[in-house]
């Protein structure tokens, strides 16, 4: 169990929040001009990196507001948080 | 025009009566509640909607608690709820705003009394020290397995209100209810 810092709450633990996958993966500017392929590689094809990885989550359990995280996926440890269209912050794991 | 449908009891009303001494909980059925949507923020019900995080206001005859940055929850004790509904959909239509009824959505429980701030401690990680939780702080946050809206009526830890949601009303209680054991001589 860990705290993980909503940026509109503050602190809270773990088991409130949901994990949501990837941040930082735009809408296709010109979805109808995509190939199957070109799809298939927005929706299914995600980065899986052994340290700084950049997440979305979901205070489900809170204010219901998605954010983004920068999370070590060695050590799971939380680096950012950091609201929904702000740029991702510059951190060292 | 149809009858009103009221809520019926979500729960038995006796069923918080032999709590231990310092600690009483009242149901308050009745409490219109509506959800107000809101980006351009302006004056609802004499009140200004509270833009800080974890906080509610007064308004003349309930409460404006912040649920997210355009979203709060806005409950009267004097109003029906298909009038505090059409009052907070009028005073916002014009900027864009949008207010629902949601009174069947939860219940109002009112926990007080000296062993509240223990008892809530017991199923809930916040810090609820009146120096931290202070008198207009809330917070959506789980108490025992369920999700709560939690109040800080007073600055003494002895007076909350717990918004909980009406299908898991009688959990809560049954768990306030098994908490307190501890507190029985």
């Amino acid at each position: 169990m860990q705290l993980i810092e909503c940026p509109w709450c503050g602190p809270r633990e773990e088991t409130e929040f949901h994990y949501g996958g990837q941040a930082h993966i735009a809408y296709p500017e010109t979805p109808s001009e995509l190939t199957d392929t070109e799809w298939a590689q927005y929706i299914f094809f995600r980065a899986n990196p052994k340290g700084l990885f950049a997440e979305r989550w979901s205070h489900s359990g809170g204010c219901r507001r998605w954010f983004n995280a920068v999370r070590d996926t060695r050590t799971y440890t939380f680096l950012a948080t950091y609201r929904s269209g702000e740029p991702q912050p510059e951190v060292q794991s | 025009m149809a009858d009103t449908l009221y809520r019926s009891q979500v729960l038995p009303s006796d069923v918080f009566a032999a709590l231990p001494e310092g600690l009483s909980v009242t149901i308050e059925s009745h409490v219109a509640m509506a959800g107000l949507r809101l980006r351009d923020l302006a004056e609802v019900l004499n009140t200004t909607p509270p833009v800080q995080p974890n906080t509610w206001a007064a308004t003349p005859d309930g409460q404006m608690v912040w649920l997210g940055p355009d979203e709060w929850l806005v409950t009267s004790r004097d109003q029906q709820p298909h009038e505090l509904e059409s009052t907070l959909r009028e005073a916002v239509k014009e900027r864009g705003g949008a207010a629902v009824d949601v009174s069947a959505q939860r219940l109002s429980l009112r926990l007080s009394g000296v062993l509240a701030r223990d008892l809530l401690s017991l199923g809930c990680s916040l810090d609820l020290h009146p120096s931290v939780f202070t008198v207009g702080s809330s917070a959506q946050t789980a108490l025992g397995m369920t999700n709560v809206v939690l109040l800080a009526l007073d600055s003494a830890g002895e007076d909350y209100r717990i918004f909980v949601r009406s299908s898991f009303a009688g959990y809560l209680a049954d768990w306030i209810v098994d908490a307190s054991a501890e507190y029985v001589n």
